[in-house]
């Protein structure tokens, strides 16, 4: 049924139509408008039998899914940014597991600087967690994401973390089109645990190991995620046929058969992307876009066959590994080795600094033209950056950077943008 | 594609005016994509909410540089933030005001855009007859669909339906209609005097 629903409301309907039996919750923006929308359904009955659970914190959040989980229950929380990083221990301890909790990260920035706005670092920041990582570029396509993680998830026994850009996607009123209850039921089997915490066959769950088996353990987690390489087009695949949409995947190409420069990119900017191809290609330019939805496990073979065609490529991403460069460039190069490709990694729109049609085609057109550097910040204000550095050449106690940039900048509230 | 932006203050209801335009789009069956600035938003500060609106998929995700209609909430805003920022030249303005542009220190807007396209409605004092709070938001989108016709008056009432319930959603029903009245008539007057 179509609906012009706010994104948190629309992930909240999709998540109770996957009968999630404990819900875990605690509050932080972008985030918090799901698991109010969740509380509600719980607190009406539309979603029974659920237990809703209010933690003191995302380290309890987690810790309780991971619980209900090994006990057999379909589990689900949320978060965002500090709140991810406070779960982190958690986080592995459910990967390491296997259990296969469902977890939506409402993509926001973190501090210090403190920023509620949107960027990828929360997510990027578990990486390595051995968590499944989709990433959804539009409202539609995260309340899709939910149904085929919960699949994913339980037919692997491992958790996947459903990536949506905070504010940006969560708090957008747009038009979806949310499935009955009788096809999700149709799509999602009941959850059948591979292992489960059963007083009428005792197990104990979360061994120590010793280096006598470790290594083995965590290569199994690896090879499941090898395995999640194929389910994902084919859990795809199955929902397309079910729901007649074609979302999730492991990568969506846009324009890429005669592109000679392509950006890579995930999340919600890649709407942005492709109006902004489109528009060079009536100028005859030939921009291609290929967007990431899967991004851990990353499909390494795909993406290099996806972009062998091109001359240039360009990665477009809302992470940043200070010290270093991009994050999602990294794994890109790594996909591309040996092929003769001229590289760029743009970081945009960190800490929700908008990402404008204008700046990308610009941008564009510098990849295209061959001037664009190896790594830049794209709208970066130099005037601020300049000045803090000569204050820091020039005195000692320079002061706290934030505090000095914001007095720079100068008022913002009489700006539009 | 129209664009619109709405300023106004925290606390009235700018957020909600987004969402209910473009729910008033969906129920004529258009694609509509509205989000607020995502501010720390305080009761009083300014706010700013974007819609889109249009005939297919809306991809495009950057804020409203560049707005076909803009429509502010607040008038004490209009010496404090640059709201006609971007708007473009054949651009519809909806102000909620008792006064007129000239009087609001707007003679230069006046000139610089469509006079018919510019229309002030005192939407507070509206609110306040049928709603007994100063709430403009549903208000003005009752004058928005008078000024501009691309959006009906049967839509934003089901939009304030949809949004809110009981004797709230008659009483911003009501308001909009008779703020849909009152800038229609505004409209005949000018469109009178011009034929003079």
């Amino acid at each position: 049924m179509l609906k012009q629903i706010e994104g948190s409301k629309a992930v909240a309907e999709a998540v109770a139509l996957c009968r999630p039996e404990v819900i875990c919750a605690y509050p932080i923006s972008p985030q918090t408008h799901i698991v109010e929308g969740l509380g509600e359904l719980v607190k009406d009955g539309t979603l029974a039998p659920c237990e809703f659970i209010n933690v003191e914190s995302e380290f309890a959040a987690m810790s309780v899914a991971i619980g209900a989980s090994a006990a057999g229950a379909r589990s689900y929380t949320a978060t965002a940014s500090q709140g991810l990083l406070f779960m982190a221990e958690a986080v592995y301890n459910a990967s390491g597991l296997g259990l296969p909790i469902v977890m939506t990260v409402a993509n926001r920035a973190i501090g210090a600087p403190i920023n509620i706005w949107n960027d990828h670092s929360d997510s990027m920041s578990q990486r390595d967690c051995g968590w499944i990582q989709l990433f959804a570029a539009h409202n539609q396509e995260a309340l899709d994401l939910h149904i085929q993680a919960f699949k994913l998830a339980e037919e692997l026994s491992m958790p996947v973390m459903v990536c949506m850009d905070g504010f940006i996607l969560t708090h957008a009123f747009e038009r979806v089109d949310m499935p009955t209850q009788a096809q999700v039921d149709g799509f999602l089997p009941a959850y059948e645990p591979r292992q489960v915490l059963d007083v009428a066959e005792p197990v104990s769950i979360g061994a120590m190991v010793g280096p006598e088996a470790f290594m083995e353990v965590r290569y199994l987690a690896h090879a499941k995620q090898l395995t999640a390489l194929e389910r994902i087009p084919q859990i795809a695949a199955e929902f397309q046929q079910h729901f007649g949409r074609n979302t999730g995947g492991l990568l969506r190409g846009y324009h890429l058969d005669d592109a000679e420069t392509v950006v890579v990119a995930l999340g919600s900017v890649l709407g942005t992307l492709r109006e902004t191809v489109d528009e060079l290609r009536r100028e005859g330019q030939r921009f291609g876009v290929l967007g990431i939805s899967s991004f851990r496990p990353f499909p390494l073979a795909a993406v290099r066959s996806a972009l062998q065609g091109a001359k240039r490529v360009v990665v477009l991403e809302k992470s940043f590994s200070v010290g270093l460069g991009g994050v999602v460039s990294t794994d890109v190069r790594l996909a591309l080795s040996g092929l003769q490709l001229q590289g760029s990694t743009v970081v945009a729109g960190l800490g929700g600094r908008a990402i404008t049609q204008a700046s990308l085609r610009r941008m564009l057109l510098e990849a295209q033209a061959g001037k664009l550097p190896a790594l830049s910040f794209l709208d970066l204000d130099w005037r601020i950056v300049n000045r803090q550095l000569e204050r820091e050449a020039q005195m000692r106690r320079s002061g706290p950077i934030a505090e000095n940039l914001l007095r720079d900048v100068g008022t913002v509230a009489s700006k539009v943008s | 594609m129209l664009q619109i932006r709405i300023h106004g203050r925290g606390g009235q209801g700018v957020v909600s005016a987004a969402e209910m335009l473009s729910l008033a789009a969906f129920e004529q069956g258009r694609h509509a994509q509205a989000f607020p600035s995502f501010g720390s938003e305080r009761t009083g500060a300014p706010v700013v909410a974007f819609c889109r609106i249009a005939d297919q998929d809306i991809r495009l995700r950057e804020p409203i540089l560049a707005p076909d209609v803009l429509i502010v909430q607040d008038p004490t805003l209009l010496h404090q933030v640059d709201v006609f920022q971007g708007l473009k030249p054949d651009g519809y303005v909806l102000i909620n005001s008792r006064h007129d542009f000239h009087a609001l220190g707007l003679a230069e807007i006046e000139q610089r855009y469509q006079r018919e396209r510019l229309v002030t409605v005192p939407a507070t004092e509206i609110a306040l007859k049928h709603l007994g709070r100063p709430l403009p938001n549903a208000v003005l989108l009752g004058g928005f669909a008078a000024l501009s016709g691309l959006i009906t008056l049967d839509a934003v009432s089901h939009a304030i339906r949809a949004k809110f319930g009981g004797r709230v959603a008659e009483g911003n029903v009501a308001a909009a209609t008779e703020a849909y009245a009152f800038v229609k008539n505004e409209m005949e007057e000018l469109a009178r005097a011009e034929a003079d």
